[in-house]
């Protein structure tokens, strides 16, 4: 079950079908025991689409169950990043990718899209999931920039390597159950670049995205009291798993640089043979076959380390910048319940206020404004009251959310660690399978060799007979 | 006991019409024949079997550790009714080998004489120890100590040498016994003959040629022996750093409940892979050793190559004697005076000698002519020999190498091949504990 990067996305494994907003059943041609989502008639609207308003916890419950990964070739919808392409105005030089989209989805008017979209598109596209679904698990864009090697961000291999991160960013939403359906990326997949620029501007302004900022760092200020034991589990085994994949990311580019280095030495290794069998006669020949065996193991050895730098460096970078994405998924999940915890605590507050015996400074007051301290009492009250029903009303939307978040995490939680095991199972596999290959081919090289050898001496041995 | 032996000398054939071709191949048949019957091999069994460690003092009277090396000698007919006897035994250091050696050098010129293990490790690759005492180091100059007495065993010439069996057999008095053969001075003659400066007009073609390709040789393998061990550390570098995944990967299977088995026994296998490299590379050594005598052996042959020119000068030099003599003879009959002579200027200027006089210079010339003659003629002899039996060595010497190379080039790829199907079962293994996970 190796997944290959190609050009073209081909079925993958895990497959849940996202809600089909038009009330038709999708094809189901092979497969009977794919999931299909029931439909909450709040969908129908594009109610979910609209990814900038939070959506009702209640309903997303109800309309996305996360199952168990199914075989079979239920992909409704294919992208792919290639082609990019250099773009050079007067303040600026950046590249752009073709985005290619096919989809049979209903909600998509045309089956066919072609954009092109630049690195800042993407990290939009991020943000806006994550701000929408602050608890699921969002597959990491790749890098800035790169710190180590390359510098210049127009460097053939740097783009290379950042549009098949692209690619597989855009799949893994794609497959998605609830990500997939997001407005937002139906928009960045189909709009034309002007399009896109609109509807950017669309939304939450700066100053109530500021704000929404500021209420975060206050609640992880704050910090959350009660995390259920199941999501600090979660969070041991996220650091655990970040050291042990940055560790392993780490090797593996260390493996990488001291197989190229022999590889250079290796190179210069063959032709000593080469320059000595010019002094030789009767070993001459031998000398430039074992020259020979070292320059066919000098090609095997190349690509062996191309191998390892195109399968399994690429999949444990992504890890490592998935731990760091699971690190930030905990801490806004924690965020909400500790929004939600600060808010029980002033509901308590008020309730005490309430229920505590008249202040004397409110009666104080109260006779200074000239009011009869009974009514001014009474009045105290009510509004009291009218605060604690108001909280009282946000204290069970936040409620909802928190188990919104909690739920929406564990989902996507199991989810992860099911692609995550596939894809690390078989990058190892894949490296494992090259270097036995690798080997494999070496031995032909040399064993062919020393047959070519060992059919010599029958010469020799006549020459030893006579006497 | 010595060694039953043939022939004290090499056989020359005498026969000059034969071509040389014909020639060649019967003294190569010679050669086998003389080896058959004459190799100390054949009589005595030869082992170098330890190293020990001695103190005492040196040449100026100060405290030093150094090594001795055990040289066991059995001959072969001992074992009898299937029971072997122990056998006898000696200590000799390397300073000893050294002398024996240059000894050998000395009395045998015509003999491309098998080098010594060099004194220090120059050509190494970082994890294998300069350390003259480290027992790694040590084992291997064992090995190659005891393929140089066993080089020398079965070569025809110099298996007969009685210093080599004293060597092999009487620790005490053997340094004595060889200073007494007067081989000092003939050292010291041949060191000054060697670093002299002297242009030779007819040389023989072949020992130019065999100069030129001893240069040569020693070239291409000095630097193919530094490629190899800057191959052998990145070699080393690449199945070390694989032993981190080891580590890693049992450290990530503690928290992980479906993958945990599959990585742990990963990781097994790739401590297994790194650990591999030491005993691969071990390995190699040795075949870097194979090559090592050969670049050792060029300083031989170029010693070959030059006594080769040093007789052949001297007997240029004889020659041109000769004939200024007969030219100033001739002069002084004909009253000719070809050449420029301080005599002929003087004669000119005061005038003639008298006939006296003449017949006393004349008589003298015909002495040195005739002295001068027979020089010629025993140094042509010499010059004649020399070749002779220094090129049957070279022809041994060639096939010699030409076998051991060979069979060294065989046993790299031997080498090449068991490395890389240890790779394939490594990796194999892992590929099933990845797909496990």
């Amino acid at each position: 079950m190796s997944r290959t990067i190609d050009a073209v996305v081909s079925p993958t494994q895990t497959n849940t079908i996202p809600a089909d907003i038009s009330g038709q059943m999708l094809d189901l041609d092979e497969d009977d025991d794919l999931e299909v989502f029931s439909k909450d008639s709040t969908l129908a609207d594009g109610n979910m689409f609209n990814a900038s308003m939070q959506t009702s916890p209640g309903s997303m419950v109800n309309q996305c169950k996360f199952e168990e990964d199914e075989e079979g070739d239920s992909k409704d919808i294919f992208i792919t990043v290639d082609n990019p392409e250099s773009h050079v105005t007067a303040i600026e030089t950046f590249i752009t990718y073709r985005v290619l989209t096919k989809t049979t989805r209903s909600e998509f008017d045309n089956s066919e899209y072609e954009v092109r979209r630049r690195y800042q598109d993407f990290l939009w596209l991020k943000g806006k999931l994550e701000e929408a679904h602050s608890t699921l698990i969002v597959h990491p864009l790749p890098e800035k920039f790169v710190v180590k090697g390359m510098v210049e961000r127009f460097n053939g291999d740097f783009i290379a390597t950042r549009r098949k991160a692209l690619h597989k960013f855009l799949n893994r939403i794609a497959d998605h159950p609830i990500l997939s359906c997001s407005e937002d990326f139906k928009v960045f997949l189909s709009a034309q670049a002007w399009e896109l620029t609109t509807y950017k501007k669309q939304g939450p302004g700066f100053l109530s995205r500021m704000g929404e900022t500021v209420r975060a760092v206050a609640n992880s200020v704050r910090g959350v009291k009660n995390r259920p034991e199941e999501f600090t589990a979660i969070q041991e085994y996220v650091e655990d798993f970040s050291n042990k994949i940055s560790c392993l990311d780490k090797v593996t580019q260390r493996i990488v640089k001291e197989q190229k280095e022999y590889l250079e030495e290796l190179k210069e290794y063959g032709p000593t043979y080469t320059l000595w069998s010019g002094s030789e006669e009767e070993l001459a020949e031998q000398l430039k076959g074992v020259a020979g065996c070292i320059e066919r193991c000098c090609k095997e050895t190349e690509e062996q380390v191309g191998h390892l730098s195109d399968t399994l460096v690429p999949v444990l970078h992504e890890y490592v910048l998935c731990a760091e994405t699971l690190k930030a998924v905990l801490r806004r999940r924690d965020n909400i319940q500790a929004e939600f915890e600060a808010k029980n605590e002033t509901l308590a507050t008020k309730k005490v206020d309430r229920d505590a015996e008249s202040s004397d400074l409110g009666f104080v007051w109260g006779s200074l404004l000239g009011k009869n301290p009974e009514e001014a009492r009474h009045q105290r009250q009510e509004r009291l009251d009218g605060e604690i029903e108001e909280l009282k009303e946000e204290i069970d939307k936040l409620e909802d959310r928190v188990e919104w978040a909690n739920n929406a995490l564990k989902g996507d939680w199991g989810r992860w660690q099911r692609s995550m095991r596939g894809d690390l199972k078989s990058a190892f596999f894949s490296t494992a399978e090259k270097n036995v290959d690798y080997y494999e081919k070496c031995l032909a090289v040399w064993e062919t060799f020393l047959l070519s050898q060992r059919t010599e001496p029958s010469e020799e041995t006549d020459r030893d007979n006579t006497p | 006991m010595m060694a039953d032996s043939g022939p004290e000398e090499i056989a020359v054939i005498g026969n000059t019409d034969l071509t040389s071709a014909e020639l060649e191949n019967n003294i190569k048949n010679t050669m086998v024949e003389i080896e058959k019957w004459t190799s100390l091999l054949r009589k005595m069994e030869i082992s170098v079997g330890e190293a020990e460690k001695r103190t005492g003092k040196n040449t100026v009277n100060m405290q030093e550790i150094y090594t001795v090396y055990l040289i066991e000698t059995r001959p072969v007919d001992a074992v009898t009714e299937g029971i072997i006897p122990a056998p006898d035994s000696l200590w000799r250091r390397y300073s000893e080998f050294e002398l024996l050696r240059n000894y050998l050098l000395v009395t045998y010129p015509f003999v491309v004489v098998a080098p010594l293990p060099e004194k220090r490790a120059e050509i190494v690759w970082h994890k294998l120890s300069a350390d003259n005492m480290d027992p790694d180091f040590v084992e291997r100059r064992r090995v190659a100590l005891e393929n140089f007495l066993l080089r020398i065993a079965s070569h025809p010439v110099l298996c007969n040498d009685k210093i080599f069996y004293i060597f092999l057999t009487e620790e005490k008095g053997w340094k004595e016994m060889v200073y007494e053969t007067g081989f000092q001075a003939k050292a010291d003659s041949r060191l000054k003959a060697m670093n002299a400066a002297f242009r030779v007009k007819n040389p023989d073609k072949r020992f130019t040629e065999l100069k030129h390709y001893s240069d040569e040789l020693q070239t291409v393998v000095s630097q193919l022996l530094r490629v190899r061990a800057r191959v052998a550390d990145r070699l080393y570098g690449v199945y070390k750093v694989h032993g981190n995944y080891g580590r890693v990967f049992s450290e990530w299977s503690a928290i992980e409940k479906e993958m945990g088995d599959g990585l742990q026994s990963a990781g097994h296998h790739m401590d297994a892979y790194a650990a591999s490299v030491d005993d691969i590379l071990e390995e190699e050594e040795h075949y870097a050793d194979q090559l090592k005598e050969y670049l050792f052996y060029t300083e031989a042959l170029r010693a070959v190559c030059r006594k080769h020119e040093l007789t052949q000068f001297e007997l240029e030099m004889a020659a041109q004697d000769l004939t200024s003599k007969k030219q100033q003879k001739e002069e002084l009959v004909t009253g000719t005076v070809r050449t420029f002579s301080l005599k002929g200027m003087t004669s000119k200027l005061f005038g003639q000698e008298t006939a006296e006089q003449r017949e006393a210079k004349l008589q003298v010339l015909e002495q040195q002519i005739e002295e001068g003659e027979e020089a010629v003629k025993e140094k042509n002899t010499e010059s004649d020999e020399f070749v002779k039996t220094a090129w049957v060595d070279i022809e041994r010497f060639k096939d010699q190498k030409d076998r051991d190379l060979k069979e060294a080039l065989i046993s790299y790829a031997i080498m090449q091949i068991s490395r890389c199907k240890k790779g394939i079962q490594v990796w194999t293994n892992a590929k099933e504990c990845f797909n496990k996970m």
